[in-house]
């Protein structure tokens, strides 16, 4: 046991103290410091205090979903970034690749999710989905049918709904901007 | 006529019975080739390991149990051991400390009498709860620690503990860690040395992915009984439960998972959805084998006896062992990572007077040449001193600016700086003048 007790501080990474934040803790400050957001975009931190739970909005200022806000929440665990944060869309929402409890199909968010990527990837993948939202990777079935088929219904449905509207049964929450 | 009597049991029932050193005192009567020219051969190594060395042992499970025999024979006395698990029917089958009655009881508790009751004179204290019920005082009473866990998590939290208990002032605080690692028939053994080697956290992009499914193949087009599974865990359950949290370890969970899953794949015609796939999938279960614990925890314990006595060149730092295809192993030193969030990072004393205010601050850390910092971040473990963005935590931290670092930050309180110039983070230690 001897060797290694007295072993020099010799190096400089010995000489390190005794930090308290956790690992995620400081990989999401790097990151929520760093975001690079288009005006598109904007976090909503309920406690400011804490940064591991918070909304974010998107109000597309172009494509078939312009006009509307969509919130997101992000919930970010002790093992970011070795897991992904899980992100929700809190307004029921007429979205191929978005269902009605709100989950979300964006690869990164599970599949294809790695410690490099970061929470700005996370968000521009986000808004990258109402810009071009993707009929061969449904959640919401009818709406990626309707895309697929009969694309003027589709933008039509779309309209409606972010007006708050039913559409086959389902009611989808109104999600206009002003 | 020997001096020790032996019990019908054939025990001898002193505690060190004649012989029991005999080939453990080969290694440790005299020096050899490779041993650490530290090394004192003889008595003083042999009561630093009989009576000194107090070693903790994290998990009682397959390795766990491997791990307190193999110390208990070797001749380390003093084990400790802590497992929050309790004893499952399917463990018996490698956990060789438990018996059937055994089935309920404490992991810990259990191999702890177990072990005492076959090796005289060795102690074994058991704890049955977290590892993360533990405090620093804890931990600092050990000289070292091996674990045998199945979680990254548990892993990752006692890496950490184990680099931030290390106070250059005490080398004693130095606790080698030897983690042991199994999965199906491939397994790793490696020694950290907290600080001056590579840390547990310095890997982990070695790991596996685990396997996720896209959510719209779950959803719409499964193909496999796991996808079916892992719509009943991932999709379903949230829907028709709400709120309420999916225990994996509750039998009526998985219970209800596995109906959920079969009824899917009777619906997608596929075979194969069980109830104990379901439970295999939801806790990642990979089947445990008894041999690759057995040569993990042998490894891990020759670590252990090599770094307690000198007696030999320690492991540096990662041994794999790959069982699948014949029996193939390597080791390699796995280098540090400089941007480690746990230990590596840089660290800077900086001295301020009470007056300096967060502004002041700042603008110090981005004159200097050093470390070339642009738009810091600057927290403490319990506060926002003062972030660059985004705008609304911005703002509500302006107003740390004017006022003095002494007010947010006491002396020696670590504070974390990030930016984007920095690919690491940097730890600033405050010293008022």
């Amino acid at each position: 046991m001897l060797k290694i007790l007295s072993m020099k501080k010799n190096e400089d990474a010995a000489a390190k103290k005794k930090p308290k934040t956790s690992a995620a803790q400081i990989r999401v400050q790097k990151d929520l410091t760093e975001l690079d957001l288009p005006p598109t975009m904007k976090t909503h931190f309920p406690d400011a205090t804490n940064l591991l739970n918070f909304t974010l909005t998107i109000t597309p200022d172009e494509g078939m979903y312009q006009g509307g806000a969509f919130n997101f929440s992000f919930n970010i665990n002790s093992n970011y970034p070795h897991e992904p944060p899980k992100v929700k869309c809190l307004q029921t929402i007429y979205h191929p690749n978005v269902d009605l409890e709100g989950n979300v199909c964006l690869n990164i968010l599970r599949e294809d999710w790695k410690p490099v990527l970061n929470l700005n990837s996370v968000m521009v993948g986000l808004q990258y989905l109402f810009l071009e939202p993707n009929a061969d990777d449904p959640l919401n079935k009818e709406a990626a049918e309707e895309l697929r088929k009969n694309r003027e219904q589709f933008l039509y449905n779309v309209k409606s709904s972010m007006r708050g509207a039913n559409i086959k049964g389902v009611h989808y929450d109104k999600v206009l901007e002003h | 006529m020997a001096s020790v009597s032996v019990n019908v049991d054939g025990l001898a029932n002193s505690e060190d019975w004649e012989g029991r050193y005999f080939h453990v005192d080969q290694i440790l009567d005299r020096p050899g080739p490779r041993t650490d020219p530290s090394f004192l051969a003889g008595d003083k190594v042999k009561d630093f390991l009989r009576n000194k060395c107090k070693i903790l042992v994290i998990g009682a499970g397959g390795l766990g149990c491997e791990i307190l025999a193999n110390l208990a024979l070797t001749g380390f006395k003093d084990i400790h051991v802590i497992d929050m698990d309790t004893i499952d029917i399917s463990n018996l089958n490698r956990q060789f400390l438990f018996r059937p009655a055994d089935v309920g009881k404490p992991k810990a508790i259990v191999a702890a009498e177990y072990v005492m009751k076959r090796v005289r004179g060795v102690k074994v204290t058991p704890y049955f709860g977290k590892i993360q019920d533990k405090d620093v005082d804890y931990y600092m009473q050990f000289n070292l620690v091996i674990c045998g866990l199945d979680s990254v998590e548990a892993r990752r939290w006692i890496n950490a503990t184990l680099v931030n208990l290390v106070d250059t002032e005490n080398p004693e605080s130095l606790k080698p860690l030897i983690d042991g690692g199994t999965e199906g028939f491939k397994g790793q053994a490696r020694v950290v040395l907290p600080t001056i080697t590579s840390c547990y956290e310095c890997s982990l992009d070695m790991l596996n992915k685990p396997t996720a499914f896209p959510i719209c193949t779950i959803a719409n087009t499964p193909r496999l009984p796991e996808h079916c599974i892992e719509w009943a865990s991932v999709l379903e359950w949230p829907r028709i439960h709400g709120e309420k949290k999916l225990d994996t370890d509750d039998p009526e969970h998985i219970t209800w998972l596995y109906a959920a899953a079969a009824a899917r794949a009777k619906e997608f015609n596929i075979e194969g959805v069980t109830y104990s796939l379901t439970h295999g999938v939801v806790k990642s279960i990979i089947p445990a084998i008894a041999s690759t614990n057995a040569i993990i925890a042998a490894s891990c314990c020759n670590e252990a006896f090599k770094i307690a006595t000198s007696s030999a060149a320690y492991l540096n730092n990662y041994f794999m062992l790959i069982g699948t295809e014949g029996i193939y192993s390597y080791t390699f030193e796995h280098e540090k990572r400089k941007d480690c969030p746990v230990c590596g990072g840089e660290l800077l004393e900086i001295s301020i007077s009470h007056e300096t205010t967060v502004e002041q601050l700042i603008e110090m850390l981005t004159e200097r040449q050093t470390i070339q910092i642009k738009k810091p971040s600057l927290t403490t473990s319990t506060k926002h001193i003062y972030l660059q963005g985004p705008p609304q935590l911005e703002q509500a931290t302006r107003p740390n600016l004017e006022k003095k670092v002494s007010e947010l930050v006491e002396e020696g309180d670590p504070v974390n700086v990030t930016a984007s110039t920095l690919p690491f983070t940097l730890e600033l230690v405050i010293k008022y003048t």
